[in-house]
C-alpha cells in the first residue's frame, strides 16, 4: 500500500484535479466486473469464446437481451410481485412498531431492540432450515406468502431501525397538540406522523425491496420445481444449463441490476444512511 | 393545531420537546404505554414467529434424526448431541472449519485495509469525489447471485478475463487448490463499499482543529492519520471488524453460485456445508447441528460487538 492513499490531507485542495484523476482510476477498478458484465451481455456467442477475450464489444449485439427476455422475463416479474409484497408487509409492520417505540414508550421496546440485535447475527441459513421445517407442516413451501414472510425478517428490523430514529426526532409538543385537538393514537400516526417520517418510509421501502430483490437464499431453499422462481434462482439454473449463452446470462444480471442502480441514484443520500443504520446505535 | 407546526422541514432539531414542564401525570403516561403496546403487537408476533420460533425450532432440529423420510412420516427421532458427535467426527469438519478460518479472516482484513485506504481517500475535498464514492457502492448494492454469477465468468478457466489479463491456464473454480481464492477474492470486493462506508463516517466525525494542530506542529500525513486518525476511530474501526467478521461467517451467495462449496469440497465453509448437508443431502438434522456452531460463533463475537458499542456509549 502506498502512503499517498493514507494522507489524511482533507484540507488540501491543491491537489484537486490530480485527486480526481486517482478516484477516477478506483472507480474504474472497483467497477470493472460491472463493465464486463455488461461487456459481455453485448457480445456474440462466437465472440465470447474468443481467446484473448474482446475488451470493447466491437460487433455488439442485442441477442443476449433477446434471449434474456424470452427465459427470464417472467421470472423477474415475480420477483417484482415478491419485492412489493416484503415492502408492504415490511411497512405495515415497522411503521407502527417505530411509532410506538419511538413516541409512546412501549414495553418490551429494550427487547424488540435486542433482538434485531441477534436477527444481525443468527445466519440466514440457521432460519432457512428451521422455514423449511415449519412451512413443509402449514403448507407455505412454493407460495408467494411464504417467501415474502421469510424475505421480510431480514427487512423488518431494519426498517423499525431507520424508522425509528427518524421518528425520535419529532417534537413532542406536535403529538400532544393533536391530541388537544381531539386525535386519536391512530389519527395521530397515520395523519402526522406517517406523513412527517416520509424520508424514512421511503428509505425503509427501499431497502425491503432491494433485500427481497437480491434474496437468492430463500428462494432457492424454499421454493422448488418451476412454480415461483424469483430471477435470482433463475439465473441460478441458467448458469447451471447453459454454458454456451453467457451473453443472455449477463444480459439478464444486466437486467437485473437496474433497480439497485435506480436506487443509487434516486436515493443516493439515504444509502449510505441505510448501510450504516445497522451498526450504530440509537 | 398551532401552524408553526405544520412545517416538517423544521422538526429535525432532535431534543426540542424531550422535557415536559407539565408531566400529563401517571394515568396518561399508562395509557399511553398501552397505546405503544398496541402499536408494537404486529411487530412483536412477527418477530416471535418468524424468528423467535424458527431457531428453537433450529435447535430442536439439530438434536433430531431428521431426513427425507422425516418430511413424509412427521417423525424424526432424539438423538441428543449424536448429530453434534457426528459433525465432530466428519472427516471433513476439520479442513471446513480450517477454509472457514482462511475465509474470513483474509476476506476481513483485505476488505478493511482497502475499505480504510478508500476511506481516507475520500476525506480529501476534490471535484466529484462524492459522486465517485456513492459509485463505489454500486457492488454492495447489485443482487449477491448478479455479482457472483459476473465472477465466475471471469474466473471461467478458458475464456475469463483474469486468466487472459493473468496469461495463466488457472482453473481457478475447477482445481481444488485454487477454488476457495476465487471466492475469497469475490468476498473480498464485495466488503469493500461497506467497510469504507463506515470507516468514512468515522473519519468525518474526526474534528478538523486537530489536524489543523498536528499541521502546525509539523506532523506529515503518516504521522496525522498515526497519531490521530488512527487512535480516534479505534471505536468505529471494531465496529467495522466485528459486524464485518459476523457478516462474513454468514456468507452463501457468493460461494454456492461460484463453486457450491467444490471441487471436492474445497471452497465450503461451515456456512455452505450446513447448507449442504441439509438441502441437498437432505440431513437436516446434521445440517442443523452445524448451522449452530456458527450460530455460536455469530453470538460470541455478536457479544464483544454489543459490549465495544456500550463502551462507546459511555465514554
Amino acid at each position: 500500500m502506498s502512503t499517498t492513499t493514507l494522507l489524511p490531507a482533507r484540507r488540501r485542495r491543491s491537489s484537486g484535479r490530480a485527486s480526481t484523476a486517482l478516484a477516477a482510476l478506483i472507480c474504474a477498478l472497483m467497477l470493472f466486473p460491472l463493465y464486463w458484465m455488461v461487456n459481455v451481455s453485448l457480445t456474440r456467442p462466437e465472440d465470447l469464446i474468443a481467446n484473448p477475450p474482446h475488451v470493447f464489444p466491437s460487433r455488439p449485439t442485442l441477442a443476449g437481451y433477446e434471449l434474456a427476455f424470452q427465459t427470464q422475463l417472467p421470472n423477474l416479474v415475480t420477483s417484482i410481485v415478491i419485492g412489493i409484497g416484503c415492502v408492504l408487509l415490511t411497512l405495515a409492520i415497522a411503521m407502527p412498531a417505530a411509532y410506538g417505540m419511538s413516541k409512546l414508550n412501549a414495553p418490551g421496546t429494550g427487547a424488540i431492540l435486542f433482538l434485531f440485535m441477534l436477527a444481525q447475527m443468527v445466519p440466514g441459513i440457521t432460519l432457512v432450515m428451521a422455514l423449511y421445517t415449519i412451512y413443509d407442516k402449514l403448507g407455505l413451501l412454493n407460495s408467494y406468502a411464504g417467501l415474502i414472510l421469510a424475505d421480510a425478517t431480514a427487512a423488518v428490523p431494519l426498517a423499525v431501525i431507520i424508522l425509528r430514529a427518524f421518528m425520535l426526532q419529532i417534537p413532542d409538543e406536535l403529538l400532544e397538540a393533536a391530541q388537544l385537538d381531539g386525535l386519536g393514537r391512530l389519527r395521530t400516526f397515520i395523519s402526522i406522523v406517517v406523513p412527517l417520517s416520509r424520508n424514512a418510509v421511503v428509505t425503509a421501502a427501499l431497502f425491503a425491496f432491494l433485500f427481497a430483490w437480491a434474496d437468492f437464499l430463500n428462494a432457492n431453499s424454499l421454493t422448488t420445481g418451476n412454480s415461483i422462481v424469483p430471477f435470482t434462482v433463475g439465473l441460478y439454473r441458467y448458469i447451471g444449463s447453459q454454458t454456451t449463452n453467457w451473453n443472455g446470462v449477463m444480459a439478464t444480471a444486466v437486467l437485473a441490476s437496474v433497480p439497485a442502480t435506480v436506487l443509487l441514484i434516486v436515493a443516493q443520500r439515504y444509502v449510505a444512511a441505510g448501510v450504516t443504520a445497522g451498526a450504530v446505535k440509537d | 393545531m398551532n401552524v408553526t407546526y405544520r412545517r416538517p422541514r423544521g422538526l429535525t432539531t432532535p431534543g426540542v420537546g424531550a422535557k415536559q414542564a407539565h408531566t400529563p401525570g401517571r394515568v396518561l403516561a399508562r395509557r399511553r404505554r398501552i397505546a405503544g403496546a398496541a402499536f408494537v403487537l404486529p411487530v412483536a408476533v412477527f418477530l416471535a414467529a418468524f424468528f423467535v420460533y424458527p431457531i428453537v425450532r433450529a435447535t430442536v432440529l439439530s438434536t433430531q434424526d431428521w431426513t427425507a423420510k422425516s418430511f413424509v412420516t412427521g417423525q424424526a427421532d432424539f438423538v441428543g448431541l449424536g448429530n453434534y458427535t457426528k459433525v465432530l467426527s466428519n472427516s471433513l469438519f476439520g479442513s471446513i472449519v480450517w477454509q472457514t478460518v482462511q475465509f474470513v479472516l483474509l476476506s476481513l482484513v483485505a476488505q478493511f485495509t482497502i475499505g480504510l485506504a478508500l476511506a481516507v481517500f475520500f476525506t480529501r475535498r476534490f471535484p466529484l469525489s462524492s459522486t465517485f464514492r456513492s459509485l463505489i457502492l454500486l457492488p454492495w448494492l447489485l443482487p449477491l447471485v448478479v455479482s457472483a454469477t459476473t465472477w465466475r465468468w471471469m474466473f471461467d478457466q478458458r475464456f475469463g478475463i483474469v486468466n487472459a489479463a493473468l496469461g495463466s491456464q488457472i482453473g481457478w473454480l475447477s482445481d481444488p487448490k485454487h477454488a476457495l481464492s476465487a471466492v475469497i477474492i469475490t468476498n473480498i470486493w464485495l466488503g469493500i463499499p461497506f467497510n469504507m462506508v463506515l470507516l468514512h463516517g468515522g473519519l468525518q466525525a474526526i474534528p478538523d482543529t486537530l489536524y489543523e494542530a498536528a499541521a502546525l506542529d509539523g506532523a506529515g500525513p503518516w504521522r496525522a492519520f498515526r497519531s490521530i486518525s488512527w487512535p480516534l476511530l479505534r471505536p468505529v474501526t471494531s465496529v467495522t471488524l466485528l459486524l464485518g467478521l459476523i457478516y462474513t461467517i454468514k456468507v452463501f451467495d457468493v460461494i454456492w453460485v461460484m463453486t457450491k462449496g467444490g471441487p471436492a469440497n474445497s471452497s465450503h465453509t461451515l456456512a455452505t456445508w450446513s447448507y449442504q448437508l441439509s438441502f441437498v443431502d437432505l440431513k437436516f438434522g446434521l445440517g442443523a447441528a452445524v448451522s449452530q456452531v456458527t450460530v455460536l460463533i455469530a453470538l460470541v463475537f455478536g457479544l464483544v460487538y454489543i459490549r465495544a458499542q456500550r463502551k462507546e456509549t459511555l465514554s
